[in-house]
């Protein structure tokens, strides 16, 4: 009864219409009302999962996705005074998205294991949080600095060029090294540069040492300065959507076809014909430039950065998101990134205040080392056990593209009928 | 250039002690990985258990009234004994629920690599919560086992030589590490079980055709190297005092780098490897900032190990005493 009533509802498209715009319209309109509940909050953002099971046109549940992500979201939270907090949060998610979709590039398509993936996001940070601030008076010889508010636009650019650089550097010598050794050489690379970082304040004063750099100057948009969550939320969208709009596009490409032969098994990629070092160190440049655009968002978002946010832990918190949401899977990517930060940054941290509370009006006693916002590493350590151990593929896990072969078997000949009418046709152009 | 030369003698001791504590960690990832080919991440923070287990073991002894007058050398056996029993029962666990039911459906080798970080996470977090609810610090300081302090005259015959000084605890280290040493290569070398572990290593499935029972060995092999770096986390502990949860992490990255520079999978190369490694360590520690007048300071250690360990793997990444394999389809 109720499976056979399922299936009606999974193939009628105005069935599920109906039933999507009233979830959205119920949940956005519950947010709005109770305004400071994380549950409320987290079930609207559920309904962007719901669409992604919903069998509609793709360009519409885009379209239907943005509208959620850009409007009814930012609207709906706006009453309270969590908004700030919430947009926050937002703006980690899309932060984190464009990371592991670049860590999935890397791991997920080239099946190279960097776990030092990091290093790339403080390159970014750094590049903007240098001349973001007056640190790069201390060894410019020559500029003003810190730079205007209205440049912070180039720097996502240049952020994205200076961590794709040093993607190639890491990955020309890194080339010959291959599977397991090559994590660790990413790993080193990352603590080298993570320690050169906190290190970097003399003989030349660069990066301030571990002292970081102060009061990074916030962005502004022809003249409106930036510097609310809810503001920072849009251009963290903006990039998240050219983040996903490359990826998508190069998994079924040439490149993207060249990683997967690669991943699945080196040396016949090799016997193929592809070029093995320029499809690698693509992926690294690629994977890294992603994140390096993210960078800059981050320390202007910040507007302080130091060497403790780009530990060894972050790297593999970003690696949770990937085996999280499915190696190689861009929406399963997108899934793991939101649950990761979101259980990091709202849950833990919410359960904590609770259980704080809890154990200050006496009900029940938890140890202050038990406090769930102290288990990150924990809690990640069982995700990546449990997943890699009864769920490899991820919680959505990758599909290969479906092809008909009758339709391009037709397809084909007709290619070669047309061929054998007019062979000089494919010659003259 | 005479300051470096006047500073050898203490850099030699230094350098040695940390070596130790290298090379039997070092040994550790070099037999699982000559086994499975896998690095086991969590290895490192093994070792760091071990260190809490000894310093739980120290603090529980010395509550009780009657053993807090035992002699300090009955105190360490003690300590570094039931050390070795839980961390090498631990590794036995470890490989049983995270590495052996990969094993069992041919997995990737990627994926092995991720449970053992996801293990490595566990263990130190499981580490800091029992530590920081139990003592209300999460980092541990023992009081010193041994402190007599030593020192060696080298100026007297080499006057250009200023002289060393080391605490008891360092014979104590070198001289229980290298009992660990021999008896493990004779081990390996000469018993039955030594022998099919090499077997193993060498062709599993042939092996098992020799009637050998792959997987106890694997479990073996993890008793003894899991066992073998908890031992060294209590040397570590009586050597420097302090402990965090977090130092798994790093030294086991050392000591990685150590098994690869002596040839993965060789065992006497990775005991080489890490006194090497902690020799060539305590010297950029001692000198970086005389060697390039103050423009890095011995922060820079730890980046000197990995820039090896990119060295290495780059240009021999067979090791020092490893064979070079030939890949194939």
């Amino acid at each position: 009864m109720i499976k056979n009533a399922f299936h009606k509802f999974a193939d009628s498209t105005k069935a599920q219409i109906i039933f999507f715009a009233a979830y959205v319209l119920i949940t956005a309109f519950g947010l709005f009302l109770l305004s400071d509940s994380v549950i409320a909050f987290l079930v609207l953002l559920l309904s962007i999962l719901i669409l992604y099971y919903l069998k509609l046109n793709v360009r519409i549940k885009w379209a239907l996705g943005l509208l959620i992500i850009a409007v009814l979201v930012p609207f709906a939270a706006s009453q309270g005074s969590s908004y700030q907090s919430f947009m926050d949060v937002g703006t980690l998610v899309l932060i984190y998205v464009a990371m592991a979709l670049g860590l999935n590039i890397v791991v997920g398509f080239a099946g190279l294991l960097d776990l030092g993936f990091i290093a790339f996001f403080a390159v970014g940070a750094y590049t903007y949080g240098i001349f973001g601030s007056t640190q790069a008076n201390k060894f410019m010889p020559f500029g003003h600095f810190p730079v205007p508010g209205d440049a912070f636009w180039l720097f996502i650019p240049i952020g994205a060029i200076i961590a794709a650089v040093f993607g190639i550097l890491l990955g020309i010598p890194v080339l010959r090294v291959r599977g397991d050794y090559l994590a660790i050489v990413t790993l080193g690379f990352g603590e080298i540069i993570r320690i050169v970082f906190n290190n970097m304040d003399h003989p030349i004063n660069i990066t301030n040492g571990s002292m970081g750099i102060p009061s990074i100057e916030p962005p502004s948009f022809f003249g409106i300065p930036i510097g609310q969550p809810s503001q920072f939320y849009y251009i963290a969208l903006v990039i998240f959507m050219l983040a996903i709009y490359v990826a998508t596009r190069l998994e079924h490409s040439k490149l993207g076809r060249a990683w997967k032969a690669v991943r699945d098994n080196e040396i016949a990629a090799q016997a193929s014909g592809i070029p093995l070092v320029k499809t690698k160190l693509a992926a690294f440049a690629i994977g890294a430039s992603f994140s390096g655009m993210m960078g800059s968002v981050f320390a202007a978002k910040q507007m302080y950065i130091d060497a403790s946010s780009f530990t060894y832990l972050e790297s593999t918190i970003v690696l949770v998101m990937v085996i999280l949401g499915g190696m190689g899977s861009i929406p399963g990517v997108i899934l793991g990134a939101a649950v990761v930060i979101i259980l990091n940054n709202q849950v833990l941290t919410s359960l904590s205040t609770w259980l704080t509370q809890l154990s200050a009006s006496g009900v029940v006693s938890v140890p202050d080392a038990l406090s769930p916002a102290k288990m990150q590493r924990f809690i990640f350590g069982i995700l990546l056990v449990v997943f890699a151990l009864y769920r490899t593929k991820g919680l959505i896990p990758y599909k290969n593209k479906k092809v008909d072969a009758a339709h391009l078997k037709a397809e084909a000949a007709v290619k070669t009928s047309q061929y054998e009418e007019h062979p000089e046709a494919e010659g003259t152009h | 250039m005479s300051q470096i030369i006047q500073l050898l003698p203490q850099v030699l001791v230094d350098g040695l002690t940390l070596g130790f504590v290298y090379a039997v960690v070092a040994i550790g990832y070099t037999m699982v990985y000559g086994i499975l080919e896998l690095i086991n991440f969590a290895h490192g923070d093994i070792f760091m258990t071990g260190s809490f287990v000894g310093a739980g073991v120290l603090f529980t002894v010395m509550s009780m009234g009657f053993m807090s007058s035992a002699p300090t050398m009955v105190l360490f056996m003690i300590m570094i004994l039931v050390a070795a029993l839980i961390t090498g029962v631990m590794g036995v666990g470890i490989e049983r629920v995270a590495y052996r039911p990969l094993r069992k459906r041919n997995a990737p080798k990627l994926i092995a690599l991720i449970t053992s970080i996801g293990i490595s996470f566990i263990l130190e977090d499981a580490v800091r919560f029992i530590a920081d609810w139990t003592t209300g610090n999460y980092i541990i300081t023992t009081r010193p086992l041994f402190q007599h302090k030593f020192t060696i005259d080298f100026h007297s015959v080499f006057p250009f030589f200023n002289n060393a000084t080391f605490q008891g605890s360092f014979l104590v280290v070198s001289i229980v590490t290298i009992i660990m040493l021999i008896s493990l290569d004779l081990f390996v070398s000469k018993t039955k079980w030594g022998i099919a572990m090499r077997a193993v290593a060498q062709d599993r499935e042939t092996a098992s055709l020799m009637s050998i029972n792959v997987n106890r060995v694997i479990s073996v092999t993890f008793f003894i190297g899991s066992a073998l770096g908890g031992a060294t986390g209590v040397l570590f502990l009586i050597q420097y005092g302090t402990v965090d949860p977090y130092i798994g992490f790093i030294l086991g990255i050392k000591a990685f780098t150590a098994a690869v520079l002596g040839g993965i999978g060789n065992i006497r190369g990775a005991m080489f490897g890490g006194i090497l490694l902690g020799l060539l360590e305590m010297f950029a520690a001692a000198n970086l900032s005389t060697i390039t007048h103050g423009a890095m300071g011995s922060e820079y250690k730890d980046v000197f190990a990995f820039i090896i360990l990119i060295l290495v793997l780059i240009f021999k990444p067979e090791g020092l005493f490893g064979k070079a394999t030939i890949e194939k389809v």
